[in-house]
C-alpha cells in the first residue's frame, strides 16, 4: 500500500529545494555582474537579477516548503512589498546619478577577459 | 469640504483588515480582534481627517487585469534574466549599453509608475528619468532596445491600470 501523502510531502520539499538552489544560483550570478560589469550604470542591472528572479526563486521556494500555512501569506507579503519596493530604491540610485551628472560609458565595450587581468 | 471617494474608503479598509489578520493569526481571541477592528477604525478616522484619501494613497486596482499583467512581467523578467545571466558569465563579454528615449507611455498616473517600475524589474533595462512625455532607459545591450517591445509593455500596462483604450 503505497501511502500518497508521503510521496506528495517529498515531491514539495524536492520543489522548494530546487527553487531555493535556483535563487543562491542566480543571486551568485548578480554578484559576479556586480564584480565584473564596467561602470556603475551597468552594475546596477547585474544586481537586478538578485532584486527579482532570485528573490521570486527564494520566496517561491520557502512557501512551497511552508505549505498552506500563516508563514506562507507572510512570506508572500514579503515578496509583494519587495516586488514594489526594489525597483523604486533602483530607480532612485540611478536617477540620482543622472541627475548629479554621472555619464554612463556607451557604446561597445568589452571588458578583459579574467584570464589577463593583472589583479588575478 | 472636499469630496472623498467612498471606494477608496472600502479598498483601504480591506486592505488593513487583511494585513491585521495575516500579521497576527488570531482568529478566536475576542479581545485582540477587537483591539484590531478599533485600531483599523482608529487609522481610517486618521486618514479622512488628514484628508490623503485619494487616488494616490490608495492605488487600488482591478485584480482580473493586474494577476495576467503579473504573470505576463515575471514571463518577460525570466527570458530578460536568462539573457543577462549567460551574458555575464561569458568570459569574453561584449556589452552595447545605450540610452534611449521612450515616448509610449501610458497615460494615467498609476498606467505610468507600473510602466518605469516594469522597466527597471526586467533585468537588463532601468529607467533613469521619468518625464512629461517619456522615460529615459538605460539597456545593457542592443537586443534589448527594441521599440516594440516597449509599446507592448505600455500597452499592458495601460490596460493592467484598468485605462479604456490605449492610444498606441
Amino acid at each position: 500500500m503505497i501511502e500518497w501523502g508521503v510521496w506528495l510531502d517529498l515531491a514539495r520539499h524536492g520543489l522548494a529545494g530546487a527553487m531555493m538552489l535556483a535563487g543562491a544560483c542566480f543571486m551568485l550570478i548578480g554578484s559576479i555582474g556586480v564584480l565584473r560589469l564596467p561602470d556603475f550604470y551597468a552594475r546596477i542591472h547585474a544586481a537586478g537579477i538578485t532584486d527579482t528572479l532570485a528573490t521570486i526563486f527564494l520566496l517561491g521556494g520557502m512557501i512551497v516548503e511552508s505549505g498552506l500555512t500563516q508563514t506562507s501569506a507572510k512570506l508572500a507579503l514579503v515578496g509583494m512589498l519587495l516586488f514594489l519596493t526594489s525597483p523604486t530604491a533602483t530607480h532612485a540610485v540611478a536617477n540620482a546619478a543622472h541627475k548629479a551628472g554621472l555619464k554612463p560609458r556607451l557604446g561597445t565595450i568589452a571588458p578583459p577577459h579574467p584570464r589577463d587581468r593583472e589583479d588575478g | 469640504m472636499r469630496y472623498i471617494g467612498v471606494r477608496y474608503i472600502i479598498a483601504l479598509i480591506i486592505v488593513l483588515v487583511t494585513l491585521w489578520l495575516v500579521l497576527s493569526g488570531y482568529f478566536n481571541k475576542p479581545l485582540l480582534l477587537w483591539l484590531g477592528s478599533a485600531s483599523v477604525i482608529f487609522t481610517i478616522i486618521l486618514t479622512i481627517r488628514m484628508r490623503i484619501i485619494d487616488n494616490e494613497s490608495v492605488p487600488y486596482f482591478n485584480l482580473f487585469r493586474m494577476v495576467p499583467y503579473l504573470v505576463w512581467l515575471v514571463v518577460e523578467i525570466w527570458k530578460s534574466t536568462i539573457i543577462i545571466s549567460a551574458t555575464i558569465l561569458r568570459p569574453d563579454m561584449v556589452l552595447t549599453p545605450r540610452l534611449i528615449r521612450v515616448k509610449t507611455l501610458p497615460s494615467s498616473g498609476f498606467g505610468r509608475a507600473l510602466f518605469a517600475n516594469s522597466i527597471t524589474l526586467t533585468p537588463g533595462t532601468v529607467s533613469i528619468d521619468l518625464d512629461d512625455d517619456e522615460v529615459i532607459v538605460h539597456t545593457l545591450l542592443k537586443e534589448m532596445t527594441n521599440r516594440g517591445d516597449f509599446a507592448e509593455m505600455a500597452r499592458r500596462c495601460a490596460i493592467a491600470a484598468g485605462e479604456k483604450e490605449p492610444a498606441f
